[in-house]
């Protein structure tokens, strides 16, 4: 009690209100304390002081009497001259004051009444009565801890036993040397050995001088209380409260300006949490008794002593020492509860092992445990040994590959007329087929409405550059991969714009079979089969493309007509067997890429029952696969070349045409002649040993500078190098009138400048017997053997598929002869 | 390039022309006028070197005045420098005749060009009609068009020159630009790369040369490219001139022209100069007529009807005919052909030009093998012309090789190609 009684009157000066809620709080503690002895010598000391401030003018209360009586040990005669001092000086401000003073509470608890639900402390004390210096200094911590451990319900008296009287040295343990978080801030206040502003010599009197100031102090609050006293009585309370905030700013830690009264308790928890006294009280909880956990590693003390200084700045004693153990022991009120002893989260599957199941085993690593082989660990040890030369563990990898068990893997080029919906049917089949989340398709219709391009959100699964986004057009080939139950797909979607077709005859170049893109609405289709649906329909064809998948789209815009869809197949089928497609691997589907009808699913339009074929995806499944060189010698084409990360400075991608690859294997990069080491292989993405023909994968080299990499250059190994061709003679289908004149050269990723020096003969379509030596002109769909001179050196192999453009027209595809 | 002074004896060719290069086209007139056993007297930079008589060897490098007989003639298009090189033909102090000297014509110092005309099979061809209209050519000034052309797609730009008679690729800037990939964003950077080495090359070559002494013009600057690369580029040169505050180059912005072509290579620029609106804005030059010729001449070709030949077997066989006459009969023929080292292979094309221009009253013009259109020609053999009447088949080639299943289609199989 003593302690707390200087502490509090420490404070008196500051806080207008700090005496009366003085007064009231040690009336509450004290009252307890007394014996009926001590209460009945108040009661009658109280008496006989009234008489003998009877003469004077001075009005106390006779609780003032009884804390005056209480001083001077119920000298009634001391008391009387103590209050005619401390009352009678201050004559008619005490007779303004006095009655304000009790006021003032009551303004109090209306704010408190006005906010709802205040918790109330476990004694049943408003805490908002306490004094806002006790509230936030820690010997008062008790009751608001109460309110904050609220199930635990301690007795009051245990925890303030055990309050520390000044804050330990473990309060700063943890604390940043700089950039101090705010939070963490506070006043540092110097108690004072004696209560100030009162006179030296334990007297509990006030000085004149300082109870001057606290008159005059009160008189200036009372003069500011009282001009808005025509406001409702809340109001004025909650400005009140506002004022108090302030102050208690000026004291010690800040409580938000103009925080509402309900607000004001948070910063406080924060207090609560950072003092070091609350770590005390789990531990002394007597109820259950949760063993304070003992630190498995007892800490040296690594602390010094506080300096000098420090211990002056905070009134250290040496003893106060704090050991770090407390500290790091740090048992969390909520452990005590039963509902958390209980709990064991562990019980149920993880939130990862859900998400695994509900997605389904990853296809890698099942793949790896039916090897046999270890792959994983041994694929660490090549990660490893990164500084040394790259082993090749010498895997036949043929034998691998069938041993794998993989499913069947198809690369499909989706191909069309512009705006026919390629890239939104593909976007569309990705999100059914669960590879992209409804979250990102979320994200991505969001910006794409902000863009005011609602409709293309599917297609920017796809198209990712901002200038395809900007434009709406795809600009280059995006691949992505989804699988079904029998077949690993990767998707390339092919720009569909004219500009773009050297992208496109890229994307063919990496197919087995092609999805081409029609989209049904009037006047579309037609356009589209005088451009772009007509041309990429013959390239791929002559890239070697024997299964076509046409996919009527945008049915939804035709209400699903099935006259409509039955033209379009009609005209389509014409003109695909005039390009030598087969009718037997010619598929017609109908489906809406922008509602995902007949995509994955079968269309709920009522329109549409007509429809009873397969779905787009039971198309693809369908769809039967070239078979795979993996004996013939490594050919992989280019089709990328760029910087996969600090480990991996050098990375190409591109599809492997014929043969395998696996890490550690030396190889060719022509035209350029250099040599370079596969470090790695990842084939969609993931890290793999080996791969072979028909996968897309990217191989980080070494040893290689990526300047005599480019686009187009074919990859091989040492052994078995690619030739290189400054002319060839080449079959050519004509698509366009060709005369002798320059051209582009397009293989794959490769474009080159070349000319068409001479036409050597016509041939006849099927036979390929000569028709006729030297003739004039090729005209269109005719086949011819021509001769095409280079600018520079180029890999070529016979059998290869080049295409001829002009002046950004096709103008014949063919095979190379040599 | 100007005449100073010419003495041409019109009967036999005979005769002689003083002529002072200005610019470093005028080096390609003369390479096209120069032909061997002419003789040529420039200003010459030679190492002489002299015994004394104790037999020390002193050897200095002197200026003078040389006059050798070309036997051969080599043109760097990318410096534009031409070096002749023959024997000495007039022997003075330092010099002994017949010993070997490298002419290196410079600008702005006067050579003079004799031919020696018809007489003697072992002499040149002497000032022929095509010869003097090469001279007048190159010593037009009036018309003069030059243009800066910028051929771009994603990584790869060519920068040419494109002059009356030549299309000079000045500089090729070729930067990997990552492909797009999913959940990368290289690509972008890459681009941004791309587009500022190729526009600081692009300044450091439309750079005024020193040695240009005319008072320096704003030559016009054409960006064409597939897609939206030339507008994205445009649009770049926008912002880094404002943000270099580079006042020369702001305010060449707008006088930029934007075109499309389908590719980034050079003979792309066949195509951007035939296109309508580029066409409008330049001027009527030598490139661009001469690309709308070769288009007219690929139209009527794919027509098929026997009014487009080319190859110089065919070509002449019409000019025999009496095909490429008054009436719209042109013939085109490259200036690579009069370049030839054979004189007889000269005369041979001189004379078809002599016969249609004359005898036949036809057009002829004579294209720049530098340009695009030119290098076209040179595919179809070099000449080619547009009849004024359908000739039947002039392929001497027997027709009998036409298989007797020729016409058949053996629907099943599938095609060879």
């Amino acid at each position: 009690m003593g302690v707390l009684r200087a502490k509090n009157v420490g404070y008196d000066d500051e806080d207008g209100y700090g005496e009366e809620e003085e007064y009231y709080d040690e009336d509450e503690e004290e009252t307890p304390g007394m014996s009926d002895e001590d209460r009945e010598q108040l009661q009658t000391g109280t008496l006989k002081v009234k008489e003998g401030l009877f003469g004077s003018d001075v009005t106390v209360t006779d609780a003032q009497i009884q804390e005056a009586l209480w001083h001077y040990y119920y000298d009634v005669g001391k008391s009387v001259a103590y209050l005619k001092n401390k009352y009678g000086t201050a004559l008619e401000e005490k007779a303004v004051t006095t009655p304000k003073k009790q006021k003032t509470p009551s303004r109090f608890d209306q704010v408190v009444e006005a906010i709802p639900a205040t918790p109330k402390s476990a004694t049943g004390r408003d805490p908002s009565f306490l004094p806002l210096y006790l509230q936030e200094s820690s010997p008062c911590t008790a009751p608001r801890l109460n309110m904050y451990i609220g199930h635990l319900v301690y007795p009051l008296a245990d925890l303030t036993n055990y309050m520390p009287a000044s804050p330990s040295p473990g309060f700063f343990w943890d604390t940043p040397w700089f950039g101090v978080p705010s939070h963490r801030l506070g006043e540092i206040t110097i108690e004072p050995r004696l209560p100030r502003g009162r006179l030296l010599g334990g007297s509990s009197k006030p000085s004149k001088l300082a109870a001057l100031a606290a008159a005059r102090k009160k008189k200036q609050e009372d003069a500011k209380n009282a001009t808005p006293a025509t406001n409702v009585e809340t109001d004025k309370a909650v400005t009140l409260l506002d004022k108090l905030t302030l102050k208690s700013r000026e004291n010690g830690p800040q409580t938000p300006r103009g925080a509402s009264s309900e607000e004001t308790p948070a910063p406080r928890k924060y207090l609560r949490k950072r003092s070091p006294s609350p770590i005390q009280v789990p531990k002394r909880v007597a109820s259950p008794p949760p063993e304070p956990a003992k630190p498995l590693i007892t800490f040296p003390d690594l602390r010094a002593q506080p300096s000098a200084f420090a211990a002056v700045l905070c009134g250290l004693d040496s003893p106060c020492h704090e050991s770090p153990e407390t500290v790091n022991s740090f048992p969390l009120p909520y452990t005590a509860l039963p509902d958390f002893k209980d709990a064991n989260p562990f019980a149920g599957p993880s939130p990862d092992d859900i998400l695994s199941v509900t997605i389904g085993p990853k296809p890698k690593p099942a793949r790896r445990t039916s090897d046999g082989h270890d792959l994983t660990t041994s694929m660490e040890k090549t990660v490893i040994e990164e500084s040394t030369k790259v082993r090749s563990k010498n895997l036949n990898v043929v034998v691998e590959f069938n041993r794998s068990g993989l499913k069947r893997m198809a690369n499909f080029v989706v191909i069309g007329h512009v705006d026919h919906g390629k890239s939104t049917l593909m976007g569309r089949l990705l999100f059914d087929m669960n590879v992209i989340s409804q979250r990102s398709i979320d994200k991505l219709r969001k910006e794409a409405e902000t863009m005011g391009k609602s409709s293309f959100a599917l297609a920017w699964v796809m198209d990712q550059t901002s200038e395809e986004r900007s434009r709406g057009v795809t600009v280059d080939i995006a691949t992505d991969y989804f699988e079904t139950d029998t077949t690993q797909f990767t998707i390339l979607d092919a720009p569909g714009h004219r500009d773009f077709i050297p992208n496109m005859i890229a994307g063919a170049s990496q197919a087995d079979f092609a999805v081409l893109v029609i989209d049904a609405s009037t006047n579309s289709f037609e356009s589209g089969l005088k451009g772009q649906t007509r041309e990429h329909a013959m390239i791929v064809r002559s890239m070697g493309v024997l299964r076509i998948i046409v996919a009527v789209n945008k049915m939804d815009t035709v209400a699903w007509s099935q006259h409509r869809f039955e033209e379009i197949s009609r005209q389509m089928l014409a003109f695909l067997t005039s390009a030598s497609f087969s009718p037997k691997r010619i598929t017609f589907v109908p489906c809406a890429g922008l509602t995902g009808e007949n995509v994955t699913r079968k269309a709920d339009d009522p329109n549409a029952k007509w429809y009873t074929g397969e779905t787009l995806i039971e198309a693809l499944d369908a769809s039967e696969l070239p078979k795979r060189d993996l004996e013939k010698p490594f050919r992989l084409t280019i089709g990328d070349v760029f910087r996969g990360g600090i480990t991996t400075p050098v990375s190409i991608s591109g599809r492997i045409d014929v043969g395998t690859v696996q890490v550690g294997d030396n190889i060719l990069c022509m035209p350029a002649r250099e040599t370079a080491t596969v470090k790695g292989i990842e084939v969609k993405d993931c890290p793999v040993d080996w791969a072979v023909a028909g996968q897309i994968s990217t191989l980080h080299l070494v040893d290689i500078d990526p300047v005599h990499l480019r686009l187009g250059d074919v990859v091989t190994p040492i052994s078995s190098p690619i030739k290189l061709y400054k002319s060839f003679s080449a079959k050519l289908l004509a698509f366009d009138h060709v005369i002798p004149s320059p051209v582009d050269v397009y293989r794959g990723r490769l474009q080159a400048e070349g000319t068409v020096v001479r036409l050597d003969a016509l041939l006849n379509r099927f036979s390929g017997e000569v028709v006729k030596k030297h003739p004039r002109i090729v005209k269109p769909g005719e086949v011819a053997r021509v001769r095409v001179r280079l600018e520079r050196e180029l890999p070529l192999e016979v059998g290869g598929r080049v295409v001829l453009r002009f002046r950004g027209e096709t103008v014949g595809a063919g095979v190379v002869e040599g | 390039m100007r005449l100073l002074k010419s003495q041409i004896d019109q009967k036999h060719g005979a005769g002689f022309a003083t002529l002072l290069p200005e610019e470093p086209e005028d080096m390609w007139h003369a390479y096209n006028l120069i032909q061997p056993t002419d003789h040529i007297r420039a200003r010459a930079l030679r190492r002489v070197s002299k015994v004394s008589d104790s037999g020390t060897v002193a050897s200095q490098r002197i200026t003078l005045e040389l006059t050798i007989s070309v036997t051969s003639c080599d043109f760097d298009i990318g410096s534009g420098q031409l070096h002749v090189a023959g024997r000495v033909a007039s022997e003075n102090e330092h010099v002994k005749l017949g010993s070997h000297h490298t002419l290196d014509l410079e600008l702005n110092r006067k050579f003079t060009l004799e031919k020696m005309g018809v007489e003697g099979s072992d002499k040149g061809g002497g000032w022929d009609s095509v010869a003097l209209q090469q001279l007048r050519e190159a010593c037009d000034t009036d018309r003069r068009a030059e243009l800066w052309a910028v051929v771009l797609g994603e990584g790869i730009a060519n920068i040419c020159l494109i002059t009356e008679h030549q299309t000079i690729l000045r500089q090729r800037v070729e930067v990997p630009v990552p492909k797009k990939r999913k959940g990368y964003s290289t690509h972008d950077k890459g681009i941004e790369k791309f587009f500022s080495i190729t526009l600081a090359t692009l300044l450091r070559q439309m750079e005024p040369s020193t040695s240009n002494s005319q008072p320096e013009k704003t030559i016009p600057l054409l960006l064409a490219s597939p897609g939206w690369a030339a507008t994205a580029f445009l649009q770049y040169i926008k912002a880094e001139a404002t943000r270099t505050s580079n006042k020369a180059l702001l305010a060449r912005v707008p006088s930029i022209l934007v075109a499309h072509s389908s590719t980034a290579h050079v003979h792309s620029l066949s195509e951007v100069l035939s296109s309508a609106t580029i066409m409008a804005k330049l001027s009527e030059t030598k490139y661009a007529r001469e690309t709308a010729l070769i288009d007219r001449f690929n139209t009527l070709l794919r027509l098929d009807d026997g009014r487009a030949w080319y190859g110089p077997k065919q070509v002449e066989s019409a000019v025999q005919g009496g095909a490429v006459g008054r009436g719209g009969g042109v013939l085109m023929i490259s200036d690579s052909l009069f370049r030839a080292q054979d004189v007889k292979e000269r005369r041979r094309w001189v004379g078809l030009v002599d016969q249609v221009r004359e005898t036949e009253g036809g057009e002829v013009r004579v294209l720049s093998s530098l340009h695009e259109s030119g290098k076209r020609l040179e595919a179809l053999g070099n000449v080619a012309a547009i009849l004024t009447f359908p000739l039947p088949d002039l392929d001497e080639e027997e027709d009998g090789a036409v298989a007797a299943n020729g016409g058949v289609d053996d629907v099943d199989g599938d095609m060879v190609v």
